[in-house]
């Protein structure tokens, strides 16, 4: 069976299936970290004494990953235009190289958790603990949740190129869509957590 | 974005100068950090910094400034609206003073007396 609108426009929204779906589902990623935000100030103006980010975290190391996620966001928009290009090798390039970003990401995080770990700086050791490793936790499985799907559409998913292109263009746009969103958080989450 | 050869080639244009400015903007953030300003202030321009990097990623990288769907423009509208509200949570949560016990200057002003009468 054919599900309407995978490719074509809905005479209502004006927007494919994918594209609204994305859309809504951001929204509600939104709201998570929006609660979590939220909560971050509650806890932090409600705490007499709050420690400086730099007093737990390094700063070049978030400022290092700040720029491979920076750069990730980069090579995924250049990978969608190759793809309107008509351009399968480079887009599996920069995809190539946006999933080796986020594994870099992801590995230098892990440094990071494991130099928390050694010192004893477990998120049950502290309120700004708790809250740091919660909010970056989830962001990083985000992380993993992308770079399982830009997987898939570097690998077996992108063989859709030769038999539905719109469709696969669609589907590159909304990982897109996705994974900007995913370095978005990030781009808040380093100021609050590691600089104020 | 269109398929249009030429078209596609100014976006990317748009996405490198969109990326250094990223760039630009991470450092300055770090460098912002080392002001020796109030807490209130560094937050501030911690804020407009990242708010700004957060709107190019918004604007270029996911197209938003080119979006006219008003079912995204809507559904973003009404998202903007209750995160405001989720943030305004903490701020009534420290105005909420219902349940706080409160003590009146001469609450005890009859107890004293009597103690004194003794």
């Amino acid at each position: 069976m054919e599900i309407p609108y995978t490719v074509a426009e809905r005479p209502d929204t004006g927007l494919n299936n994918v594209k609204l779906g994305i859309w809504l589902f951001l929204a509600s990623e939104v709201m998570l970290f929006g609660g979590l935000f939220s909560s971050y100030v509650l806890l932090r103006v409600g705490n007499a004494e709050w420690p400086l980010g730099a007093e737990f975290l390094n700063i070049p190391i978030g400022t290092f990953n700040t720029a491979v996620l920076i750069g990730s966001s980069v090579t995924m928009v250049l990978a969608f235009a190759s793809l309107k290009l008509g351009d399968l090798a480079k887009y599996k390039t920069y995809m190539g190289a946006t999933i080796l970003l986020a594994v870099l990401f992801l590995l230098v995080k892990s440094y990071e958790y494991w130099e928390k770990i050694s010192h004893d700086h477990l998120p049950s050791h502290g309120t700004f603990l708790a809250i740091y490793w919660t909010m970056t936790g989830l962001h990083g499985l985000h992380i993993i949740g992308g770079i399982a799907v830009n997987g898939f559409l570097w690998g077996p998913g992108s063989s859709m190129f030769h038999t539905k292109r719109d469709q696969f263009i669609n589907r590159v746009e909304a990982a897109g869509l996705y994974w900007h969103f995913v370095d978005l958080v990030w781009i808040f989450l380093f100021p609050v957590l590691y600089l104020l | 974005m269109s398929g249009n050869t030429e078209e596609v080639k100014k976006h990317i244009g748009v996405y490198l100068k969109v990326a250094g400015a990223l760039g630009v903007g991470t450092v300055v953030t770090v460098l912002a950090s080392f002001l020796d300003v109030a807490l209130a202030l560094a937050v501030v321009i911690a804020l407009i910094i990242a708010l700004t990097k957060g709107s190019l990623v918004v604007a270029f990288f996911m197209h938003l400034i080119e979006e006219r769907s008003r079912a995204i423009l809507w559904t973003l509208a009404l998202t903007v609206t209750f995160w405001f509200v989720l943030m305004l949570v903490p701020l009534l949560t420290m105005s909420d003073h219902i349940g706080t016990p409160k003590t009146l200057p001469n609450a005890n002003a009859a107890e004293s007396h009597a103690e004194e009468a003794h």
